[in-house]
């Protein structure tokens, strides 16, 4: 590891990013650690082409309505016709044709390919609340256990061990048919907006402990530092502190770890909709599909590969780009 | 080190009481009744007050508590409609599979634990190996294999890898039995057979994840300057590697180890419904779909008891892996 990577990369870059600049690059130009990371992350193929994948995935999630315009199917619409006696589509490869690009599903003959778009709105929606949620209250909670110590510290940290205990899993198949039932009774239609806010809340319940973990470590690390100690000299209250001193010193350990944060909230998304909770059939989800397929593994092979090559190439997007941005901003780690 | 451990065993207990609590809290006093799921529709209202008086949902809910604790410590009387006499580890008597709670554990308990552990091993080796080997050879082909296998597997599934799996080894080639478990000691090589796609799933996963892992920490490992002064003193590279830096590298790892092991103790639910395999995740699955809370409550408690027993267990290699960590 090099003595002053920052200094030492700075410099590479203004050598080299001397092209356009003219005479301002040949002097000393000021460089925030942002622009710096962006720089370094612009520079980066893998960042990019990951970047630009998560864009476009993004911007087909967003379409999901124009598509089904554009397209001409409906995720509801069934097309028994195209089955089979025995309901296994018609044709090679689980029935893709030109009217139905990814073919249809076995027994009921919807479309694949709109309902992955409706999944994939549903599973990028979900993960980046989540991820934005547990977040704040990771931040929040780190930075006071951290930065406060003595029994808040001790409080914090045994109610973190505490949800590290709850086997997640099992836990929020519990809960969310129990909150649901508490809010619409046994009959009640509900809607596919409330079971996406369960599951947002249940993530928020228990996603927090990695993130509060990070902030808490990087806070302490901080704490004794005489930036901190002169900033509480100078009679700062805990607000300037929290906000003005600590918080911009660790946002990029944050930032990166919301980064990473999302692709696992959309596998446990798929994860927990594969064992059959949270979303009723009636919203398109990924891990439903896959399940769904693992009935017809040996009649219609094709079916799992659709969701199941869908979500890899979109968790693959996201954590190569956490890993990019890692990079961009702490140069240092060598990952 | 006794002072510690009785520290350390102290809060786990605390913690274990608080998520008993909070897990009885949650399930026995939601709204919903717990006895209509168990009696189907047309049950008749005599027959449901019994059921609800046998599982004392009259009493006040820390009188269920202590009973149900006293149950866990002690053993109790559940009446003559709950198998009478439960013995010491008492987890209750479930209506909907009409036996103890405890025997379906004792039945399934063994499942999990022969995915997880030879799983646990193979991920284990696999990965820190793969994390090692790369970060020795730091920049070669190998190490690239090893950088692209390691990202790929941590963005697989594993319903999708466990589908894929069956549908190559059981459904094409027909290589391997549908997935089923077998006991060890009635059928060695039928147990091997009939778990061997859901080790090879879960350690694809995870010692991808390892891999990543240990070669990030041996990397910083090997930079630092005792490993420097172990090779300017003499010491043979195997020396130093094997001995000084993988020792230093891989309390990281332990840690992260030991908290998957325990959590996937408690249940590999996804692993067990991919492969159809009724080990103690499967069995929460079912218990929660059909209402059966002391199953639901044991099952909580159970995979409660190994995330927290790993966590001391942790704790305690820690200090013999590493020496510089005092315990206090």
């Amino acid at each position: 590891m090099s003595l002053s990577p920052v200094e030492g990369v700075a410099l590479a870059e203004i050598e080299s990013g001397a092209d356009g600049d003219g005479p301002a690059a040949k002097g000393v130009v000021g460089r925030s650690p942002g622009q710096l990371a962006w720089l370094r992350l612009r520079r980066d193929r893998t960042a990019v082409v990951s970047g630009v994948l998560l864009v476009f995935f993004m911007v087909l999630g967003l379409s999901a309505p124009l598509i089904e315009m554009a397209y001409g199917v409906g995720p509801r619409e069934q097309f028994q016709n195209l089955l089979d006696g025995n309901g296994m589509p018609l044709g090679y490869a689980g029935g893709v044709t030109g009217d139905h690009w990814f073919g249809l599903e076995p027994g009921l003959g919807r479309d694949i390919f709109v309902r992955l778009i409706y999944g994939l709105r549903t599973s990028l929606f979900i993960a980046l609340a989540a991820a934005l949620i547990t977040a704040t209250i990771g931040v929040a909670l780190g930075t006071l256990a951290g930065y406060l110590g003595g029994w808040l510290d001790a409080v914090i940290n045994w109610i973190t061990d505490l949800t590290l205990a709850m086997p997640f899993l099992i836990i929020a198949l519990a809960l969310t048919p129990a909150i649901t039932l508490r809010f619409y009774g046994e009959r009640g239609q509900v809607s596919s907006a409330f079971g996406v806010g369960v599951l947002i809340a249940v993530f928020a319940i228990f996603g927090w402990t990695g993130t509060a973990r990070l902030v808490r470590g990087q806070v302490i690390a901080l704490r004794e530092r005489e930036f901190v100690e002169a900033a509480k000299a100078s009679g700062a209250g805990l607000g300037h502190m929290l906000f003005r001193q600590l918080l911009p010193n660790i946002w990029a350990p944050i930032l990166v770890s919301f980064s990473l944060a999302v692709p696992q909230f959309i596998t446990s998304e798929a994860a927990l909709s594969f064992i059959g909770v949270g979303l009723s059939d009636e919203t398109p989800s990924f891990g439903r599909m896959i399940y769904d397929s693992l009935d017809y593994l040996q009649t219609d092979p094709a079916y799992v590969f659709f969701p199941g090559i869908t979500i890899f190439a979109l968790v693959f997007a996201f954590n190569l780009f956490g890993d990019a941005l890692r990079d961009a901003l702490d140069p240092k780690s060598s990952r | 080190m006794a002072r510690f451990l009785l520290k350390r065993l102290f809060s786990a207990t605390l913690t274990l009481f608080a998520v008993s609590v909070l897990t009885f809290l949650m399930f026995f006093a939601l709204p919903r009744d717990p006895v209509s799921s168990i009696c189907s529709k047309n049950c008749n209202p005599e027959r449901l007050e019994r059921v609800r008086d046998d599982l004392g949902l009259n009493d006040p809910l820390i009188s269920q508590y202590a009973g149900y604790m006293k149950g866990i410590v002690t053993g109790r009387d559940l009446g003559s409609a709950q198998g009478g006499r439960c013995d010491a580890p008492c987890l209750g008597w479930s209506y909907v599979t009409n036996e103890a709670v405890s025997d379906t554990i004792a039945r399934v308990l063994p499942v999990t634990l022969s995915i997880v552990i030879p799983a646990a091993i193979l991920w284990l080796l696999l990965g820190v190996g793969l994390g090692m080997i790369s970060a020795l050879r730091r920049g070669t082909w190998l190490d690239r294999a090893a950088i692209g296998f390691s990202l790929t597997g941590a963005s697989l599934q594993l319903y999708f890898v466990g589908a894929v799996l069956l549908m190559v080894f059981v459904y094409n080639l027909r290589l391997l039995p549908v997935p089923s478990y077998t006991s060890l000691f009635e059928n060695p090589a039928k147990w091997a057979s009939g778990l061997v796609l859901a080790w090879v799933a879960l350690a694809f996963l995870f010692s991808a994840i390892y891999a990543r892992l240990s070669r990030a920490q041996m990397l910083e490992t090997l930079s630092e300057d005792f490993v420097r002064t172990a090779r300017a003193k003499g010491l043979a590279k195997p020396t130093v590697y094997g001995r000084h830096a993988l020792r230093a590298a891989i309390t990281p790892v332990v840690t992260i180890a030991g908290l998957d092991v325990g959590g996937a103790l408690g249940g590999t639910v996804i692993t067990e419904t991919t492969f159809g395999i009724q080990g103690l995740g499967r069995t929460a699955v079912d218990a929660v779909r059909s209402g059966d809370l002391p199953t639901i409550m044991a099952t909580v408690l159970i995979a409660a008891v190994f995330v927290v027993l790993a966590n001391v267990l942790v704790d305690l290699l820690y200090a013999a892996i590493d020496p510089r960590v005092r315990l206090r």
